[in-house]
């Protein structure tokens, strides 16, 4: 009885978690530009399902300048918070650095900081370096949100590193560049791939830093949206979330292939 | 066999008074991490060229530390270390061509067995061939043969070891230090592989800088050893010497088992001294700068003491109060109480009569003045 009550219990937790998520995948093949299933889709007539907003989005050039500048901002940030990251955590790893627990603290206070404060903040600061409205702004602006993801997994991942290896390897002759890039980031690289990938989803699914500082030329996916959503109301907004949700479960799946194979947890 | 021997100890003879040209020199280094505590202490110890020297002692002794600024991992806090008669002070690790084998072997393991072994030999800009060439023959001098595609979590705790001791050996430097390199291998494992590094060290003539807490290791292995104890060198010489004149009670004790008493020098003639220990007078051999008056420890190895059938026999003869017997197979090991001592043991080898004695007995026991070295007391909190 306990056990029935307990398990309904979860499967509603489930339900309420992955519904609202699940039933996008349906509706983005809905034949009309309604948000609701029609009564041709509950009936299962081919005729009520089709193509035609994945057509829209694949047709629109505000959509695909929206995915461009979300690729081109998603790896410029990605590639920045990860060079950074992957240096803060090596410098946070020597039992030598002074003040490392402050330094942590301030480095991951991105992750605790309301958006819209950060956002708000960057606002101001970008617009007086006239960074605002640019595509430059929001890769450094997305750096920032997505370098604490960074530090947190490479800073475990070397929780399990053996400092011996890098004093082998200098022993042996190897200057620090050679040893970390032949001895330590390949053993570490797990974790900063993870890394990385979370400080790409991060600038991905960002809307209020580009709501405040992107220009119409910096529209990304979510920004597009988000203006879908205020003015239009179609159904392709769908499509895309449809899209994003495949593109989010493939960036998980890389996670969790990379926790396997590194046997850390990432 | 004979004529090895013969070499063997002709060498330890040469070395025993340090002729030769030092390798390695330790000048009065001293090494503090906090400024306050000396992990090091006044430093003075070379080591020769193509020497096997062993740096034993308890851990915290300071032995791994001095292997460690040799290696330039740690800076020493006061004097110097030459190595070739080069002052290394600002040179870093990578620059000093020291071969290292580390306590837990730091084998890259992303790599291959030939790829560990071919790193060294990259880095110094070899080329390819000729490294191959040499990761090829440094497998066969530590008998791994045909494993370069190997990956290091593939091989036993004792094959990577010996991957270690090749990687330390592939780019030739004339200076190799080890770090408790068997510690994590079993027994039969660890004597094996002492040879192996003997033989290696002998068929290539290179200096060996070994660090090790197991005094059998030490013994079995060293051309000299060095014996620490909280930060300081206690006495410095071949195996057989420190066994047989240790110059310090913790000499005395750390290598080998010895009974310690405690005494006060009433008579000195010549090398015999004559020792009140408040609970019988003992005749002893002095070995260490001290005058009539003067507080002494008496050293006696448990194995010199023996049961006196007739009184008489020995100028130092007790009567003693049989404790504990423990049969060890090839001997007995009895502890009696003699001299004020409780724990004094007595090593009776295993032969025709040795079973006479039993527990509560009273017996007579005896040893020589010269098995018997009264050495100057040690300081406080050095005992092991």
């Amino acid at each position: 009885m306990g056990s029935t009550l307990h398990r309904a219990f979860c499967a509603a937790v489930f339900v309420f978690l992955i519904a609202p998520i699940l039933v996008i995948v349906p509706l983005s093949f809905n034949a009309e530009p309604y948000f609701t299933f029609t009564e041709g889709m509950l009936r299962l007539d081919a005729d009520a399902w089709s193509l035609r907003w994945y057509r829209t989005v694949a047709g629109d050039r505000q959509w695909l300048q929206a995915v461009v500048n979300s690729i081109v901002i998603g790896i410029g940030a990605t590639v920045l918070a990860t060079t950074l990251g992957v240096v803060a955590a090596l410098g946070l790893a020597d039992p030598r650095m002074p003040g490392r627990r402050l330094a942590m603290g301030l480095l991951i206070s991105p992750m605790v900081t309301p958006v819209i404060v950060s956002a708000a903040g960057m606002f101001f600061f970008y617009t007086s370096l006239g960074l605002a409205q640019t595509h430059i702004g929001l890769i450094l602006a997305h750096a920032a949100l997505g370098t604490p993801f960074v530090v947190i997994t490479v800073t475990a991942t070397l929780s399990g590193f053996d400092t011996n290896l890098m004093r082998a390897s200098a022993g042996l002759g190897a200057g620090p560049w050679v040893g970390f890039r032949r001895v330590q980031l390949p053993i570490i690289l797990p974790g900063v791939v993870s890394g990385a990938l979370f400080a790409f989803a991060t600038s991905f699914d960002e809307v209020v830093t580009v709501l405040f500082m992107g220009g119409v030329e910096q529209r990304t996916i979510p920004r597009q949206m988000w203006s879908g959503v205020r003015e239009e109301i179609s159904p392709a907004i769908l499509a895309v979330a449809t899209l994003l949700i495949l593109f989010a479960l493939f960036l998980m799946g890389t996670v969790e292939w990379l926790r396997r194979r590194g046997g850390r947890p990432a | 066999m004979t004529e090895t021997r013969a070499a063997v100890v002709g060498s330890l003879g040469e070395r025993t008074d340090e002729s030769g040209t030092p390798h390695v020199e330790f000048l009065g280094v001293g090494k503090s991490y906090d400024g306050v505590t000396q992990v090091v202490r006044d430093l003075e110890l070379r080591v020769y060229e193509g020497e096997f020297l062993t740096l034993l002692g308890p851990s915290g002794s300071g032995k791994t530390t001095c292997l460690m600024m040799l290696a330039g991992f740690e800076a020493p806090t006061a004097g110097r270390i030459r190595i070739a008669g080069r002052r290394v002070d600002d040179v870093p690790p990578r620059r000093r061509n020291i071969g290292m084998v580390f306590q837990n072997y730091a084998l890259f393991p992303h790599m291959t067995v030939g790829g560990n072994l071919a790193f060294p030999l990259e880095v110094r800009g070899v080329d390819r061939a000729n490294a191959a060439q040499r990761v090829r023959r440094a497998l066969e001098l530590v008998r791994l043969t045909g494993f370069e595609d190997r990956k290091p979590g593939e091989l036993s705790g004792g094959q990577q070891q010996r991957v270690a001791i090749a990687r330390a050996l592939v780019f030739a430097p004339n200076l190799v230090l080890m770090d408790e390199p068997l510690g994590a291998l079993d027994r039969r494992l660890r004597e094996e592989m002492q040879y192996e590094i003997r033989r290696i060290q002998r068929t290539l003539g290179v200096t060996v800088v070994y660090v090790t807490h197991d005094q059998q290791e030490a013994m079995a292995m060293s051309d000299r050893v060095a014996v620490f104890n909280q930060g300081r060198i206690q006495q410095v010489a071949p195996p057989e010497v420190l066994y047989e004149e240790p110059e310090r009670g913790f000499v005395a004790t750390f290598i080998g088992d010895n009974n310690l008493l405690q005494g006060r020098i009433v008579a000195a003639r010549g090398d015999v001294c004559v020792v009140d220990t408040g609970h019988g007078i003992v005749q002893a051999f002095l070995v260490a700068p001290l005058e009539v008056g003067d507080a002494v420890t008496l050293a006696i190895r448990p194995e010199r003491v023996a049961l006196a059938a007739e009184p008489g026999l020995y100028s130092n003869e007790f009567e003693a109060l049989v404790d504990d017997i423990a049969f060890l197979g090839d001997h007995l090991r009895v502890r009696v109480a003699v001299c004020g001592s409780s724990s004094f043991v007595v090593k009776i080898p295993n032969r025709a009569g040795h079973g006479g004695v039993l527990e509560d007995d009273r017996i007579r026991i005896g040893w020589t003045p010269l098995d018997c070295r009264a050495l100057a007391p040690d300081e406080e909190g050095e005992r092991p």
